[in-house]
């Protein structure tokens, strides 16, 4: 039951898309989601629609993988629309009880809609695109200046790629050890919230045991692979810009731009709001 | 000429209580002396807690001896400057196949020693194509290493070493978790190895069917090394064997037992097919 989980939710198949340098997928989802928030018109979040419905259809994921992500903020969503609705005050569309819709509300609530919208399918998009490996990679060299200021990229972009190897070794792990305890009678699933929390204890002991112990071979087997941190590595496949990555910042570029012109045009009828 | 030497060799292990406070003493390998030639497949046997493995560590340099030296091509690995030479030299590969594979697939795991030793990307390429070959594991290079079978988990890891293109490869019980078929594989692989690569092969197990094809087999008990010799000469004494506690395989038990009761056999029969010609050679020579 626990193999479902799924994390790291990589598609495979090959379009250009999946082609690009981790690098530039890391800092296109950066802008991306900042542009969505200097939008104070539609015409904005139309360009911003237009532009991810363009990558989408570039990457050849299909579009119910996209879905997938926004079960999880589904009930994130709905409050934020339904606060916005209700509690903005302005001109009054329709009114019940205590209640008013607003004419800025109703902007107000579609627009963060969109927003956080876009925003989940804009970066589980490069999620779906890029394989965990090559993220880690990305962000190892596309971080790399931090290293003036002491950052050690290397050790965290290592340390991330080991948690990520290991995720479904634990899984497996913790699915093992739950079916011993349940044939020895141990009870996870009934019971209040306590009681099912304290039932955790004897799975989580063995588990933190389990993972220390494989830590420590796992540190011992990189030293006797001559691991010695990053300084002196070469890298087996070392990221390289290639021409579609610069076509591909150039209309990263342009689009940021554009669209946030287009998006801070003063055009009464598409405003969003209270944002002014 | 000698590839791993040890001479003397001490290792403690310090056992702690509750507190913090030495408890005893354990005395882990005590006073082994071992030589090893360049290119030949050595054994080390001995059941659970005979010190092998702690042995074997301290070939690739993960422990120092407390008294006297190991050498590994010459190095000393007591010296605090030859570390990352001898772990080049020694390459090690452990006994779980889970906890020593850090790449996400196959040939990424295989370049990461090479990566280490700051090898150039193109020739990292060559050295992990030519190792994932020799163990016969090329066709898997874009796999993940959680979907495969523990010996070709195994299998990967040898490759591993094998990139890093060391003389000695020290095997510490790679077979102890695998099922049968598993275990056929690696062994298999490291003899390939030591036989087409000519690479030095220390192979620690309590497996007495792997240790066969070996040029040179030591036994330890208690720390200390208790025989040495050829498979043949180890096998012949079935009775020290079992003093050992360490299990004779089943045609030389069969051979000792029938040679016990009145039948003449030659000492130490290593295989199935030896025992059936020494079988048929009784036969005829009863007519």
């Amino acid at each position: 039951m626990l193999r479902d989980i799924t994390l790291g939710q990589y598609y495979q198949t090959d379009s250009v898309i999946h082609r690009l340098d981790p690098r530039v997928k890391l800092a296109g989802t950066l802008v991306y989601v900042i542009t969505l928030f200097f939008y104070k018109n539609f015409v904005g979040y139309a360009l911003a629609i237009l532009f991810l419905a363009l990558v989408i259809r570039l990457s050849k994921v299909p579009f119910k993988f996209m879905v997938r992500g926004m079960k999880s903020i589904l009930f994130l969503l709905m409050i934020t629309v339904l606060f916005n609705l209700f509690l903005t005050p302005g001109t009054p569309v329709v009114s019940f009880w205590k209640l008013h819709i607003t004419q800025e509300g109703t902007a107000l609530a579609v627009s963060m809609a969109l927003r956080l919208t876009l925003l989940v399918i804009g970066s589980s998009l490069m999620t779906l695109t890029t394989t965990p490996n090559n993220l880690t990679d990305g962000m190892e060299k596309g971080m790399g200046f931090l290293r003036i200021f002491k950052v050690p990229v290397h050790d965290v972009a290592m340390m991330m790629s080991i948690a990520l190897r290991f995720i479904p070794i634990l899984l497996e792990e913790t699915d093992k050890i739950m079916k011993a305890q349940m044939a020895r009678g141990a009870d996870f699933e009934s019971g209040n919230l306590i009681k099912r929390a304290k039932a955790l204890v004897p799975l989580l002991v063995p588990l933190f045991v389990s993972a220390f112990r494989r830590a420590n071979d796992l540190a011992m087997a990189m030293e006797a692979r001559c691991y010695r941190g990053g300084d002196g590595r070469t890298k087996m496949k070392p990221l390289k810009y290639k021409g579609r990555d610069f076509t591909a910042y150039a209309i990263l570029l342009f689009f940021m731009v554009f669209s946030i012109w287009a998006g801070r045009l003063r055009l009464p009828m598409l405003m969003v709001g209270i944002v002014q | 000429m000698s590839i791993v030497k040890t001479e003397n060799v001490v290792y403690e292990y310090q056992r702690l209580d509750e507190e913090g406070n030495v408890e005893g003493v354990t005395t882990a390998v005590d006073h082994v002396s071992l030589d090893v030639k360049e290119g030949s497949f050595i054994a080390i046997l001995g059941h659970n807690g005979s010190g092998k493995s702690t042995l074997a560590k301290h070939i690739n340099a993960i422990l120092s001896p407390k008294e006297g030296s190991v050498w590994v091509d010459g190095l000393d690995t007591a010296q605090e400057e030859n570390l990352w030479e001898v772990r080049s030299r020694a390459g090690m590969v452990f006994q779980n196949p889970d906890n020593q594979i850090i790449g996400q697939v196959v040939e990424e795991d295989v370049g990461f020693g090479p990566e280490n030793m700051g090898v150039p990307t193109k020739e990292i390429w060559e050295r992990v194509e030519e190792s994932l070959r020799a163990v016969g594991m090329y066709e898997y290079r874009k796999h993940s290493p959680n979907k495969l079978s523990g010996g070709q988990k195994q299998r990967v890891s040898i490759a591993g070493v094998l990139a890093m293109h060391p003389k000695v490869i020290v095997l510490d019980e790679p077979t102890a978790m695998l099922d049968p078929t598993g275990r056929k594989e690696v062994i298999r692989a490291a003899r390939g190895l030591n036989q087409v690569e000519g690479v030095t092969v220390i192979l620690i197990t309590h497996y007495m069917e792997e240790i066969v094809h070996a040029d040179q087999v030591f036994v330890m008990d208690h720390g200390k090394i208790a025989m040495q010799g050829t498979p043949r000469e180890i096998f012949s004494q079935v009775e020290r064997l079992k003093e050992l506690r360490l299990a004779v395989p089943q045609v030389t038990l069969l051979a000792h037992e029938l040679k016990q009761s009145g039948i003449p056999l030659p000492d130490g029969i290593l295989t199935r097919k030896e025992l059936v010609e020494a079988l048929v050679a009784y036969k005829n020579s009863q007519k």
